[in-house]
């Protein structure tokens, strides 16, 4: 059936064009029954026509302003062969220029679509018209570069279908796209966390919570006032302002999937969110992700995944029996979840677990190793790649991991998302030494300023842990380290150059940016030769996570997968007080590079890889 | 980024083995010298986690011996030679910090569009990404006092601008239905983040009474200071040539989500007495208040409370003689609000 749909609408692109293909959408989408269930609608052949508006979206029943693409949101699924060349041609009916970035699809720089850096953008009520050869396969997106567009629903799914049987097998396949929605303008939004970082938090810690014996106990609250830091700052937007949808479809309208029980469902996760990051279970059925970044990795079977803006990952679940799944996507800072569900058939549902208890933030996200602070006899070097809830263990194998394990083996024996829980006031510094949190020595290439409210004086490798919140929730869940690319990656040359880049910010003053400095005072780009080697290392110094992406790229993320196999990701997120190394081949052309949470880039953390020569060009 | 280059290189020739160290964090299976290595490597990985043998090998199926694996790590840890494929991938220490090339003499988009459109382009991406202006209109008191008299009070301030440089706007008064404005003064201030957590303010200040009215110069700023304290301050030069300076500071208590306990503390000095004003030198008045909010939104509370006021020295002489009392307690109703 799904088959069908999708070579009717070809058909129709292809005999008369895009008129007829973006007519069809918007009668599609007005069907609320067919519209929130089954897979989102989708265009594909050598010419697709893409068409942008401004119109009402309903969410839970509730209108907002949204901008659609064919008259839905998110926009049709753009499916594609590898090694097809394609036509894109987007149509611009706003009052406004617009754009459509291609995330993670290696195309030429003049065809990556970010107006300022690889072209003018799409002015108002004009085409622009996109062509590219598909080198590639997997899932990825596109999205809107101009303003806050992708904030208001301007971004859709990309599925290619691999030239080669894939080594996996499932029956359906489904995008899930998971993103954020607000009914306030997102300008306001961002001139409100200008004016007050923590306005959308309704997560403090209070004086309540202390008598009743909860959070932090008083004297990590004296210390982490001391240094003007809120350990649940974790999202700067929250569900006070957000919704949070699955396939555009709110909790309340449950995008439905449906299957036969005994079928394998590949579900396409995408997070659109422009700034929220969401922790992905499916509670009864265990995931096994086969690929990340819309490039495969070696199986691995887990319960639940953290996944930060801009990164997909593809699992596959094998519901047997004959009953409802929830897809719970879980805010990070747990202030609300988005909702859908898999079902043998519709009208179906499973119980929605609850909102579990919101983390805080540690010591270690400001950069700060409390296990090797403590234990003052041991060297600390060897505690900083031990640390990590012992998650790191994993990658010290080659080392000869069992002498350690024997003696740290409760660190080692607990898998990822199944540490013991941490004893509440474990996190007091106490009499420890004080640190230097802004020690401009750490980091010496920092334009330090206002804008910098921390260096991480121990930033550390935080790969091997599951992300915020996820260390306890007592299954399994997926750490970057678990990632190893199926194939050898193409480039094998060892790099020939290393480049530390440091995530800065300050939360108080809502100033982000690379080296301390924001896109918008920054002189000059990063500068790259054109097929260089390049190691780059990110040090998050800020308290917040960072998904940072470069455009027109894959790197080879240094998890301590073998050689050569380290996972290919367009977007990967840097811990906070974490640091992250990956390997790069530069390609011609200026490239944008930056944080994908969409406030935290117009807060100024943004900047431009800048590849040169072009073409035949000397430079 | 020019700078650090040669520290770099300096840093590289001088201390390599040390900035080998440095980096070993980043590496999830570097040796440490001085790490007592096992003799066998039967290392067992993280059940769940995917079978990382071979850290050192150049493929993934190849097979290292553990002695030679770990005397390469020592080697390595040394600052010694080795082969490149024993060393391509545990030392990015090894890997040199050198300077990237010179910034790019053209934009690229520029090869394919309209240059000037690029341009326009570029410009609106600047501001977009870190030079917008913000703005925002702010009352932290707006309050009324039941009861006899009808006073009333304001303080509060707008401001708008960048991130470093604003111009911002603050206003502070009190007055009663009975005694009409008592104090009434508005600021124009240039304000510069200096700091983190600080900015600086210049600006001149006029006061609508007492009268006669007066034109301040004023020197000022605002802080966050440790445990979340929002304190601010100002030297104000008046066009008559006194001196006066005011201190006050505030703090959010979050008893729950949505009441928030704000103690404020205000002390005003003068340098000279003014008696036309009825301001005398010294501490001229004390101020604390107590006020409990209810946060319908963060930007929308409703408050109570409570605040004593205390002039003091020559001041509270100029009131006793006017027949008030310098101690004041006031009950007050308000609303902290802002756009």
């Amino acid at each position: 059936m799904k088959v069908d749909r999708r070579q009717l609408l070809q058909h129709a692109v292809a005999l008369t064009g895009g008129g007829l293909a973006s007519s069809l959408m918007p009668a599609w989408a007005q069907s609320k029954t067919t519209l929130n269930r089954g897979d989102l609608p989708s265009v594909s052949g050598r010419e697709i026509d893409l068409t942008i508006d401004r119109a009402t979206w309903s969410i839970d029943g509730q209108p907002g302003s949204a901008i659609t693409l064919n008259g839905t949101l998110p926009g049709p699924i753009v499916r594609l062969k590898e090694g097809q060349r394609v036509t894109l041609r987007v149509h611009n009916r706003m009052d406004e220029s617009t754009s459509i970035h291609w995330h993670g699809m290696l195309v030429p720089f003049q065809m990556d679509g970010v107006p300022g850096v690889t072209f003018p953008g799409i002015p108002p009520h004009s085409t622009f018209v996109y062509e590219f050869l598909v080198k590639q396969s997997g899932t990825y997106w596109y999205h809107s570069h101009t303003g806050f567009q992708e904030q208001e629903g301007l971004y859709g799914p990309i599925v290619i279908d691999p030239k080669e049987r894939e080594p996996f097998a499932f029956d359906r396949d489904y995008v899930v796209m998971l993103s954020d929605f607000t009914f306030m303008s997102p300008k306001l939004v961002f001139n409100k966390l200008k004016q007050e970082g923590g306005v959308f938090n309704y997560q403090h810690q209070t004086l309540a919570g202390l008598l009743a014996g909860r959070d932090k106990t008083l004297q990590e609250r004296l210390e982490w006032a001391k240094m003007r830091m809120d350990p649940t700052d974790v999202s700067d937007v929250t569900g006070a302002i957000y919704k949070f949808l699955i396939n555009g479809h709110g909790p309340e309208d449950n995008w439905t999937g449906l299957f036969r029980p005994g079928e394998r469902v590949r579900l396409r996760f995408i997070n659109a969110g422009a700034q929220m990051v969401f922790n992905i279970r499916i509670p009864g059925l265990p995931m096994t992700v086969i690929s990340a970044d819309g490039q495969m990795v070696r199986p691995v079977v887990v319960d639940e995944f953290q996944i930060g803006n801009a990164e997909t990952y593809d699992v596959i679940v094998h519901p047997k029996h004959d009953r409802a799944y929830t897809i719970v996507s879980e805010a990070i800072d747990r202030s609300g979840l988005g909702r859908a569900t898999l079902a043998p058939r519709p009208g179906m549902t499973a119980p929605v677990p609850p909102l579990r208890e919101r983390p805080l933030s540690t010591m270690k996200d400001m950069g700060m190793d409390m296990s090797a602070m403590k234990m003052g006899g041991m060297d600390r070097m060897q505690m900083d790649s031990m640390s990590g809830d012992g998650t790191a263990m994993a990658g010290m194998s080659g080392m000869g991991g069992h002498s350690m394990k024997g003696m740290h083996g409760q660190m080692a024996s607990a898998p990822p998302g199944m540490a013991p829980p941490k004893p509440r006031g474990s996190d007091a510094m106490g009499d420890m030494p004080e640190m230097n949190m802004r020690d401009p020595k750490k980091a010496p290439q920092v334009k330090m300023g206002p804008g910098v409210q921390s260096i991480a004086p121990m930033p550390q490798d935080r790969t091997g842990e599951p992300g915020k919140g996820l260390e306890s929730v007592g299954h399994r869940v997926l750490v970057y380290k678990d990632l190893v690319a199926l194939k050898s990656n193409s480039d094998k040359r060892r790099p020939t150059r290393a480049l530390e880049i440091h995530l800065t910010g300050n939360m108080e003053r809502f100033m982000w940016g690379f080296d301390g400095q924001k896109f918008s005072e920054a002189t000059q780009p990063y500068t790259f030769r054109r097929g260089e080697r390049v190691r780059v290392t990110l040090v998050n110094d800020t308290m917040m996570l960072h998904p940072i992406h470069l455009h027109g790229h894959f790197f080879e993320v240094i998890n301590g997968a073998p050689p050569n196999f380290g996972p290919r990701k367009h977007t990967v997120n840097v811990q906070p007080g974490g640091k992250v190394s990956f390997d790069i081949t530069a390609e011609q052309g200026d490239w944008a590079f930056h944080c994908h949470m969409l406030y935290h880039m117009h807060g100024g953390m943004f900047q431009v890889f800048s590849v040169r020569p072009i073409g035949g060009d000397r430079a | 980024m020019k700078q650090i280059v040669p520290l770099a290189l300096l840093s590289l020739i001088s201390a390599a083995p040390a900035l080998a160290q440095m980096d070993h964090s980043s590496m999830p299976v570097m040796n440490m010298p001085g790490m007592t290595m096992p003799s066998g490597k039967a290392g067992k990985t993280n059940k769940a986690a995917p079978k990382k043998q071979e850290k050192d090998a150049s493929q993934p199926a190849m097979h290292r011996s553990p002695k030679r694996s770990s005397a390469a790590h020592r080697m390595d840890m040394h600052g010694m030679k080795m082969s490149p494929v024993a060393s391509a991938r545990h030392a990015d220490s090894k890997i040199p910090t050198t300077p990237p090339p010179p910034p790019p003499r053209y934009s690229a988009a520029d090869l394919y569009f309209d240059p000037i459109a690029m341009a326009a382009a570029r410009e609106e991406l600047r501001h977009e990404n870190g030079g917008s202006i913000a703005w925002r209109a702010f009352a932290n008191l707006l309050e009324y006092q039941p009861g006899s008299g009808g006073g009333y009070r304001w303080d509060g301030e707008a401001w708008i601008g960048g991130d470093i440089n604003r111009f911002v706007l603050k206003s502070q008064g009190e007055g009663s239905r009975l005694d009409g404005l008592e104090n009434a003064e508005i600021q124009a201030l240039y304000s510069r983040a200096i700091g983190v957590y600080t900015d600086l303010q210049f600006g001149v200040r006029y006061d609508f009474a007492p009268t006669p009215s007066r034109t301040y110069a004023t020197m000022g700023f605002e802080s966050l200071a440790p445990y979340w304290f929002e304190v601010t301050g100002a030297l104000f030069l008046s066009n008559k040539g006194e001196l006066m300076a005011r201190i006050e500071g505030t703090h959010d208590l979050y008893l729950t989500q949505r009441f928030v306990l704000q103690p404020r503390v205000e002390l005003n000095f003068a340098a000279q007495d003014s008696p036309d004003i009825k301001v005398g030198s010294g501490l001229s008045t004390a101020e604390i208040g107590l006020r409990l909010r209810y946060e319908i939104r963060r930007e929308f509370a409703p408050y109570i409370g409570v605040s004593y006021s205390q002039k003091a020295g020559a001041t509270a002489d100029y009131a006793k003689a006017e027949g008030k009392d310098p101690g004041q307690v006031r009950f007050v109703t308000g609303l902290r609000v802002w756009f």
